[in-house]
């Protein structure tokens, strides 16, 4: 068997088809890399049992000759904030210790369905509100990446921290994550990984511990474009259980891979949106994106100027549209049915003490600024005009696809920062999500593929964004843009 | 009809406007596919959805939006193509989501009209001003145990329709008028079984009062959960007189929820607790807004029924009912089917006759309802069959009622049995008038002499002899003959 550490999902289903390696070797393999790397924090529940099982059960199937499909066999994290049958799911919160679903999500059970092994549940921020992996109540996540000549501990980004430290560390071929403001491209951005968050509604929100519902989606994560293609695949479809899902069938994805993977670009039309510039940005983020428009044009791509003049209102808009929905969605959480209860002398009392207790402060800030921004008086102010605004960048990315097929822009302002950096600064926090909130604001398919690395030897993610629906054009430039970069470091490399 | 309370500073006028929640017939919930069905038993009928679980969406049930359709058309009223579920957020533990979703600003059936019948046949229009889609609450049971409450979230869920009515009635008897009309509407319609009992319609009352002559409306206080006709028009009666002391003592009517005390005869303010929130709307980011097609609208009123009011005016245009007795027959749906199917070839005044004196009557009685009457429809249409073509009199068709009540036989296999036909053989009705007159040669004198008033005694007798069956008519013909020609 090969005891290669960084398994792509291609490379693993060729091994498989190949019988070069089983299931249950894969699956072995990955829970040894996770038992060796605990000091990651990346999982907060391990489910070796359910996956040692469910790669038996692959390779039994594939022994039959009946493969479920390219993800057959492939061991993947699931981020905790998907909810999983028989499998302790807690969105990284105190409130959810100890629940145990018997149900699955949608996503999760497609990837069941589709053949791939569950090694465990992948950490995150507290109910995915983070962009740092720090706020999880289980603790928060050392990006395996470390920074030349040093060995300061870097965050793996957030929220699907878990998820990309598992990835980028060998502890999963891929891994599930969800993006609301950028949960998925910036912690991708930040360990050298393609992080894809899809058009919303693409991938049902059934069974997702809901965090801003018209904006939460889930994605993929993973080494290459191609992964991410082949997981998406498995993990998109219509779901009439969700009223928000498309009922669209999903785009050939892989095939758009293959069209992009050679390095082709000839025809694609690139916009670079000026508003993205911003002051004080670090040099070798804005080297890294000339250094994208430039491989994209030399892979034939047309390279144009193009203005999406809301952009620098996104943020603050993010900031009352998602805590206003994630208010009303985190009232369920009462300690009444299910989840921490703390006892109090009254209802009132023992919804104050179990909720004070139950969430973290990050989470508690964003309930007490959703409830603000909707409570009588400053609706209008905020969540109306919010919404107003909102409609008004999806606008501007509207009229921009008039005229070209994807945006090219940085993921994040910086690489992976050291863990206690912007701890005590929410604001300086949120500005992590500057290049990313606008894209999930309108609702588009955007992706983070690593560009290469920074003066100190990390990563530095590129962000595509396309058309709503435009998957495939996507995942091409995605597909040229790697070709081009060619990025081929580990974590761990440089150490 | 006026309804005015006497006050020290004179005459006050009572302004009502009623908030229903009527529960939409449906077997399954408004988002969720679990049963609605009464009397399970605690937390039976409860989805992943109805507890909120985690990660769980909630999904229109399309016979709801059907459903809300069709009532508004019953109301006459405006369908908005365009309507919106928005999340009322609050905290209770009944209310899993910490939401109740409902419509607020864009709700899916706008202004309509209900026509009260009130009484002497006269009717009045009250205004709707809206009728929007909820869900209900679960239940918290506070008496099975000491210390803790316990949850019953089989109601969690259940599809209601709010019916806001304007604030147009005036007194209690239209009131109660307005809610008998509104529950005949839905129960027409099939959209609501209108059972208050069981909870399936529910009324807030807001009630204010102004002198007599104010334009303006004044503060109003919303009575809540008033589960019975009557009570509602005592818990208008009762809070007016309220207002009104407390505006003539000086004090202020603050806005404010109050609960009705039947067995105390009072409405009392609710802890400001139990209702002081900031509710916090905003459109359900879960739910796409509701669209409706005209296409679609305009083939659920294809489907409606003949509803009350176009029954009522129908019955008197084409039958000739008075008013009043229209208004009765329609006033339920199964009264004015059974009223209908016995009508069906006969004289239908005399049906409607014997329908709302002598069968209401025996219902009455027996308590209970046209749908459990002894008494087939088809049957009492032939007992006016029998008296129509003069097999028997209306003094035996009485009796022969009472055999059916008792037995539920046909009429005519009564009157066959017992041999009541009425004696219309002038030959054999003869021979009793001539015997009736020679046993009472004092009496016949009498009548002779010209107390014609007593020929009605002779009849009497000759009816009694017949045992009620000679026809009286041809007795009273006779006896004149006799007696006076």
């Amino acid at each position: 068997m090969s005891t290669q550490k960084h398994w792509t999902i291609a490379a693993a289903a060729d091994a498989l088809a190949k019988g070069e390696v089983s299931s249950r070797e894969l699956t072995d393999q990955h829970i040894k890399a996770i038992e060796d790397n605990r000091i990651l924090n990346a999982f907060i529940t391990e489910s070796f049992d359910v996956a040692r099982e469910r790669a038996d059960a692959s390779d039994a199937r594939r022994a039959k000759g009946d493969v479920a499909g390219p993800m057959d066999g492939v061991p993947i994290a699931m981020k905790d904030l998907f909810c999983t049958e028989g499998v302790r799911t807690t969105a990284a919160s105190h409130i959810l210790e100890n629940f145990v679903p018997r149900y699955e999500s949608t996503v999760s059970g497609k990837l069941r369905d589709a053949g791939s092994v569950m090694l465990g549940k992948a950490n995150l921020d507290e109910f995915a509100m983070g962009s740092a992996n720090i706020t999880s109540y289980f603790g928060s996540v050392k990006n395996p990446w470390t920074p030349k000549g040093a060995n300061a501990d870097l965050v793996p980004g957030g929220s699907s921290g878990g998820s990309v430290a598992a990835v980028s560390g060998g502890l999963a071929i891929a891994a599930t994550g969800t993006d609301t403001g950028g949960s998925i491209r910036q912690p991708a951005s930040f360990t050298g990984l393609v992080g894809m968050k899809p058009t919303y509604g693409r991938c049902s929100r059934w069974g997702v511990v809901a965090f801003a519902s018209s904006l939460d989606q889930a994605g993929p994560i993973a080494h290459t474009v191609e992964d991410a293609a082949i997981m998406f695949e498995a993990m998109a479809g219509y779901d009439p259980k969700d009223s928000t899902s498309l009922d669209m069938p999903v785009p050939d994805c892989r095939a758009a891979v293959a069209a992009g993977a050679g390095g082709d670009a000839k025809g694609l039309r690139v916009g670079i949106p000026k508003e993205y510039t911003l002051d004080g940005m670090p040099a070798d983020i804005q080297k890294l994106w000339d250094q994208g428009v430039t491989w994209l044009k030399d892979m034939g791509a047309e390279i144009k100027d193009v203005s999406l003049p809301h952009t620098k209102y996104a943020l603050p808009t993010y900031y009352i549209v998602a805590p206003a929905e994630a208010s009303s969605n985190l009232a369920r959480y009462d300690g009444v049915r299910y989840g921490l209860r703390v006892p109090g002398g009254s209802l009132d009392e023992m919804y104050e003490l179990t909720r004070a207790e139950g969430f973290g402060d990050e989470v508690q800030r964003r309930i007490m600024i959703g409830t603000y921004v909707l409570s009588a008086g400053y609706y209008d102010a905020y969540y109306v005009k919010a919404q107003q605004v909102r409609t008004l960048i999806a606008n501007d990315f509207k009229s921009v696809f008039n005229d070209v097929d994807v945006v090219l822009t940085p993921t994040a302002p910086s690489a992976a920062f050291a863990k206690g950096e912007k701890m005590d600064d929410p604001i300086a926090m949120y500005l992590n999500d500057v290049f990313t909130v606008p894209a999930s604001l309108a609702g588009l398919p955007a992706m983070s593929v690593p560009g290469g690395l920074d003066a100190n030897g990390l990563p530095l993610g590129l962000q595509l964004i396309s058309g709503v629906c435009q998957e495939e054009t996507l995942f091409r430039a995605a597909a040229a843009l790697e070709h081009a970069a060619g990025f081929t470091a580990k974590a761990g490399d440089a150490s | 009809m006026s309804y005015l309370i006497e006050g020290r500073t004179g005459q006050w006028e009572v302004v009502v406007g009623l908030e229903v929640h009527a529960q939409v017939i449906s077997n399954a919930k408004l988002f969720s596919g679990a049963s609605t069905e009464f009397g399970k038993g605690p937390n039976e009928n409860v989805s992943l959805v109805d507890a909120a679980m985690p990660g769980m969406l909630p999904v229109i049930n399309e016979m709801a939006i059907e459903q809300a359709v069709r009532t508004g058309l019953g109301l006459r009223a405006v369908i908005n193509r365009h309507s919106v579920f928005e999340r009322k957020n609050y905290f209770y533990a009944d209310l899993p989501q910490g939401y109740q979703i409902s419509q607020f600003l864009h709700p899916i059936v706008g202004e309509g009209i209900v026509t009260l019948d009130l009484d002497g046949g006269e009717s009045r229009d009250i205004g709707i001003e809206r009728l929007h889609l909820e869900q209900d609450a679960g239940k918290s049971i506070h008496d099975r145990d000491p210390r803790r409450t316990m949850i019953d979230l089989n109601r969690s869920g259940v599809a209601l329709m709010e019916i806001v009515s304007k604030p147009d009635i005036r007194t209690p008897e239209e009131a109660g008028a307005y809610l008998r009309k509104l529950r005949a509407i839905v129960r027409y319609l099939g959209t609501c079984d209108g059972n208050m009992e069981e909870g399936s319609m529910r009324a807030d009352v807001n009630v204010s009062v102004r002198p007599l002559g104010e334009t303006e409306l004044r503060t109003r206080v919303e009575v809540k959960n008033v589960n019975s006709i009557r009570f509602v028009m005592q818990a208008i009666e009762i809070e007016a007189e309220r207002q009104v002391e407390a505006w003539e003592d000086g004090e202020e009517i603050i806005q404010e929820t109050r609960l009705f005390d039947p067995n105390r005869g009072e409405t009392r303010p609710m802890r400001s607790k139990e209702f002081a929130h900031d509710y916090r709307y905003f459109p359900d980011p879960d739910l796409l807004p509701v669209r409706l097609e005209e296409d679609y609208i305009a083939a659920i009123k294809k489907t409606l029924p003949e509803l009350p009011d176009d029954k009522k005016a129908r019955l008197i245009k084409d039958l000739g009912l008075s008013p009043y007795d229209a208004s009765v027959l329609v006033a339920d749906r199964e009264t004015a089917a059974y009223f209908e199917t016995a009508a069906k070839g006969r004289d239908a005044k005399q049906v409607a006759n014997w329908l709302t004196t002598n069968l209401f009557g025996a219902l009455n009685k027996r308590g209970v309802g046209i749908d459990e009457s002894p008494v087939t429809a088809e049957d009492l249409g032939a007992l006016v069959g029998l008296i129509e073509d003069g097999t028997i009199s209306s003094k035996i068709a009485k009796d022969v009622f009472e055999d059916m009540l008792e037995t539920g036989k046909a009429p005519g296999a009564i009157v066959e049995e017992k041999g009541l036909k009425q004696i219309t053989d002038s030959g054999a009705i003869e021979a009793i008038v001539d015997q009736v007159i020679a046993d009472n040669p004092g009496q016949a004198d009498e009548v002779r002499g010209g107390n014609e008033k007593a020929i009605g005694w002779f009849v009497g007798q000759v009816m009694k002899a017949s045992q009620g069956k000679a026809n009286p008519g041809q007795v009273n013909q006779l006896l004149k003959a006799k007696l006076l020609g």
